[in-house]
């Protein structure tokens, strides 16, 4: 699954660099002729490449690749920074070209806030091996020893002659270079860092600006048809009949395709429907109106996320099966009568990116299928859709674009297959528009939840024991049909990964079919056990008489690493060893502490105000939440929120900054508004007026505190939401007396 | 066939009297500045000026604005009326640099031009009320919240 670990940058050496340019050569010769905005996507036929990501031109212009998918993370930014930092090349000569799909640039697949945590090191040797082959062709061009070629600015000068030559005067000649071993390759010390840490400006600001970027619904080809699709409304039905009649008047609607149901889990196929193919999109829209469409819905028809939700609260509160079990549970609860218990849910979620799905598809006359997208896994579409037509993987070549917002959704290819098998079909380029209707009612939804949560205090208001039950619909579910357990990786998502200075724990999880199509939505699991997690930490701390803060540092215990296997648990640790990326309870109280400081925990507040602190650690980043909010006349405000995050070593300082601010606006949704019910296996919301977000006239003022640290790069995209929920949760119980556990908090308030 | 005026230029388009303006823009234009959102005028990602009112073009069928002037993110900061407005907008996007995925800040940058070209100093209870029909799912409001600020004290200094 695209959620687990893959290795990363599998070589930076020019023989594989060759290997790698007959994967797609000459793929490019057509699309550098079609009419696309700013976005260059990687040329296979480069001259004077040093390796994979950097081309050096002779008028000093380089080329960086990005090869993962930007979709708001600063992506397209961080690392051609983190690569230029090493090259010692002029910021102000990089150009960003977007890497396709290419096994040569390792894992692509843009989740899991993978991207510079994984890939840090590997970015730098890339960066450091290029500077080393500029530095060789000087020295050979010079007949001196390397040691005496220093690069510096875009220049590799003789230290002993003091004659220089530019990158773009040593560009051919260091392309012939062999690449240094990496063992013998130094990185720079931090305090040589040029960019690494700052805060640069995002290179596509001047474009997005403009209106000149290119997206995925962007894409314009020639004799391009446009397709709506209506898809069946529950998961696994099919077409019975369609009658099209009335949709082939509608002028402009060229083609009506019916798609299939594919048999199997829903994995990453397209759902069964029928398409209106039309020479613009309002007529393809139109036209899919007029379809009157007989389906044949399946069995999850019978599913309602009312009673599912209510099972699941009732089968939490029995026991599940064991995924982590220290000490002695049922004594410790028989010993200690003080306890506390509670249940969470949170409902399904969308993910409603601004930019709804969308992909362009089109063969080319020797039968390769050449693709562009807003896809976050370009190298996992082209195999999906290599597999949907029974292609080789070399036959099909997928372009990323720009991604308005994706969150997870667009790690899924089925809008990709929907694209191709369309194109095929129609015998023209096809592009496949989803409509805000679409990507609410037919998403990969994040998984609805209960958890139960039970604690014992003792007499000195030491937690001596901790019980969790878990039970939500698996993402494994999307690969394989009626699997019902939750994964390692999910489990470990703020559940069984608990720090807590506690002799009892026990975390169980209960079984969970699956009825819609599940799947990773920003901080997964985490949303769900993030919340329940600090909304229990606060009412025991309530049940204690203790200050929250104070309660926290009780139950993290003293400053150390806690082990990752604990009570018969592994912990997969987000694919970091314990070593790298242990869990420090040091830095959780960091974060709480500052957070505390800025939000002036403790300070008296007017009558119908609160503030409540929420804390985690997720994708090996710690972030603290305080939010201040105010209830009046059951109208709930959110003030501000205070957030503080350590997320190890820094790249861009400013993007981080931005990805906390957009965590919260975003947890907060989650939080305030966001729910999707289904009723008879169809969900019930379609556009913003029924699944709303945040506005601007709600968003709360928002501070936010990177720590600065020398430790490896956490995650960034993701660790800012799990604590957010809570922390407004609490507050609101800070403000009125008022628990809720049940998400969303409009059902109580309004807002 | 139908005349519009878009950027003060006319084009001739063959479409549907009901057919809505973004559409148009996107599909026969060929300008994709203006982004498709909802369809529903719910999120804003298609603002584009109408005779200088800031409109949602998912909403807006082509035949109702045959007699307008109709402005998009592509020719805003060459419309003489709000060039100067359109100009300190950008800039003040640029400070602070506001987008994040970017979907959606044609139509924020439209919906604060049409603001401050209409009150040169918006207080927050205005700017709330201006942008709130714009949607940002990355959420960057505090950025333009601040860079509407930035462009207003601009624009008032000029």
């Amino acid at each position: 699954m695209d959620v687990i670990d893959k290795p990363i940058i599998e070589n930076v050496s020019r023989r594989s660099f060759l290997k790698g340019l007959g994967l797609a050569s000459g793929s490019f010769v057509l699309a550098t002729t079609l009419p696309f905005g700013h976005i260059a996507m990687a040329d296979t036929a480069k001259h004077n490449a040093l390796n994979v990501f950097i081309t050096i031109h002779a008028n000093n212009h380089i080329d960086i690749i990005c090869h993962r998918s930007e979709m708001g993370q600063g992506v397209r930014t961080s690392i051609p920074q983190i690569i230029a930092d090493e090259l010692e090349a002029d910021w102000s000569l990089v150009n960003v070209v977007q890497g396709m799909a290419n096994n040569a640039y390792g894992s692509q697949n843009t989740d899991g806030s993978s991207s510079i945590r994984k890939a840090f090191l590997q970015l730098r040797q890339i960066g450091a091996s290029a500077r080393y082959m500029l530095r060789q062709a000087a020295a050979n061009f010079w007949q001196v020893s390397i040691d005496e070629c220093l690069a510096l600015n875009h220049q590799v000068s003789h230290q002993i002659t003091g004659k220089s030559l530019s990158y773009g005067q040593l560009a051919e000649l260091a392309s012939m270079m062999a690449p240094p071993s990496l063992d013998t390759l130094r990185l720079k010390d931090k305090s040589e860092f040029n960019y690494i840490g700052k805060k640069l400006a995002s290179i596509d600001l001047p474009d997005i600006i403009n209106g000149t970027t290119t997206f995925g619904q962007d894409i314009q080809i020639p004799n391009m048809l446009i397709a709506s699709i209506s898809r069946c409304p529950v998961i696994g039905g099919k077409v019975k009949s369609f009658d099209a009649s009335l949709t082939r008047k509608i002028k402009g609607v060229k083609q009506v395709v019916e798609i299939g149901l594919t048999p199997g889990a829903v994995n990453f196929h397209p759902l069964a429907g029928v398409a209106v193919l039309a020479t613009n999109t309002f007529s393809a829209i139109k036209g899919r109106e007029q379809l009157e469409i007989s389906w044949d819905y399946g069995k999850n028809l019978a599913h309602q996320s009312a009673e599912y939700l209510a099972k699941r609260q009732s089968l939490v509160q029995q026991p599940g099966k064991i995924c982590r079990d220290e000490g002695d549970i049922g004594n410790a609860f028989k010993q200690h009568v003080k306890q506390v218990n509670a249940v969470y849910t949170v409902p399904y979620l969308a993910h409603a990116p601004m930019e709804p799905p969308a992909a362009t598809a089109m063969f080319h006359s020797d039968g390769r299928c050449e693709l562009w997208a807003c896809t976050q896994s370009p190298q996992r579409a082209r195999d999906t859709v290599a597999k949907a037509l029974g292609l080789d993987k070399d036959q099909v070549l997928v372009n990323v674009t720009l991604l308005g917002g994706a969150f997870g959704r667009k790690a899924k290819a089925d809008y990709l297959v929907e694209a191709a098998i369309l194109a095929k079909a129609a015998g023209q380029p096809v592009k496949v528009v989803w409509s805000r209707e679409d990507d609410i009612q037919n998403d990969y939804y994040h998984a609805i939840s209960a958890q139960y949560y039970q604690g014992a205090l003792d007499d000195n208001n030491q937690v001596q024991a901790w019980l969790s039950r878990t039970s939500f619909p698996p993402i494994a579910s999307t690969f394989k049909k009626k699997a019902q357990s939750q994964g390692k990786f999910e489990l470990a998502g703020g559940f069984a990964d608990i720090p807590f200075d506690v002799r009892n724990i026990r975390c169980e999880h209960i079984d969970a079919p699956a009825f819609v199509r599940i799947g990773w939505l920003r901080s997964v699991a985490n949303i769900h056990h993030g919340f329940a997690q600090s909304s229990f930490v606060d009412e025991l701390a309530v049940a204690a008489g203790l200050d929250a803060k104070d309660f926290w540092f009780k139950l993290l215990g003293d400053n150390k690493n806690v082990a990752l296997n604990r009570g018969g648990f592994k912990n997969g640790n987000y694919g970091a060893s314990a070593k790298d990326h242990p869990i420090n309870t040091d830095r959780y109280k960091e974060v709480i502490e500052l957070a505390c400081q800025h939000a002036g925990w403790g300070k008296e507040v007017p009558e119908g105000e609160g503030l409540g602190l929420a804390v985690h650690r997720s994708f090996l980043s710690y972030v603290a939440v305080i939010s201040h909010v105010k209830v009046l006349n059951n109208h709930l405000q959110v003030k501000k929120m205070y957030c503080v995050a350590d997320a190890g070593q820094i790249v861009n300082l400013d993007r981080v900054e931005a990805q906390m601010e957009g965590a919260m606006i975003f947890g907060m949704s989650i939080a305030l508004m966001n729910n999707i019910s289904i009723k008879d296996g169809q969900v019930e919301q379609s556009n913003f007026h029924d699944y709303p977000m945040t506005r601007m006239a709600q968003a709360p003022e928002i501070e936010v505190t990177i720590i600065e640290s020398d430790g490896l790069p956490g995650g960034v995209g993701e660790p800012g939401v799990p604590p957010v929920m809570a922390s407004i949760t609490n507050a609101v119980y800070a403000a009125t007396g008022r628990r809720i556990r049940d998400l969303p908090l409009n059902k109580q308030f309004s807002v | 066939m139908l005349t519009i005026d878009i950027n003060d230029q006319q084009h001739q388009v063959d479409v549907e009297a009901d057919t809505p303006l973004l559409w148009v823009l996107r599909d026969v234009l060929h300008m994709t500045g203006t982004k498709f959102g909802c369809g529903k005028g719910l999120c804003g990602a298609c603002t584009v000026h109408l005779n200088g009112k800031p409109v949602r073009s998912c909403s807006l069928p082509i035949s109702a604005i045959t007699t307008a002037k109709i402005t998009t993110i592509e020719g805003v900061e060459n419309n003489l009326s709000n060039a100067s407005t359109a100009i300190a907008v950008k800039q003040a996007w640029i400070t602070e640099n506001v987008p994040q995925c970017g979907y959606c800040q044609s139509g924020q940058i439209m919906s604060a031009i049409a603001l401050i070209g209409n009150n040169k100093s918006p207080n927050d209870e205005e700017i709330n009320i201006a942008m709130s029909g714009n949607l940002c799912r990355c959420g960057t409001y505090k950025r333009i919240k601040s860079a509407i600020k930035t462009a207003s004290n601009d624009v008032g200094e000029k």
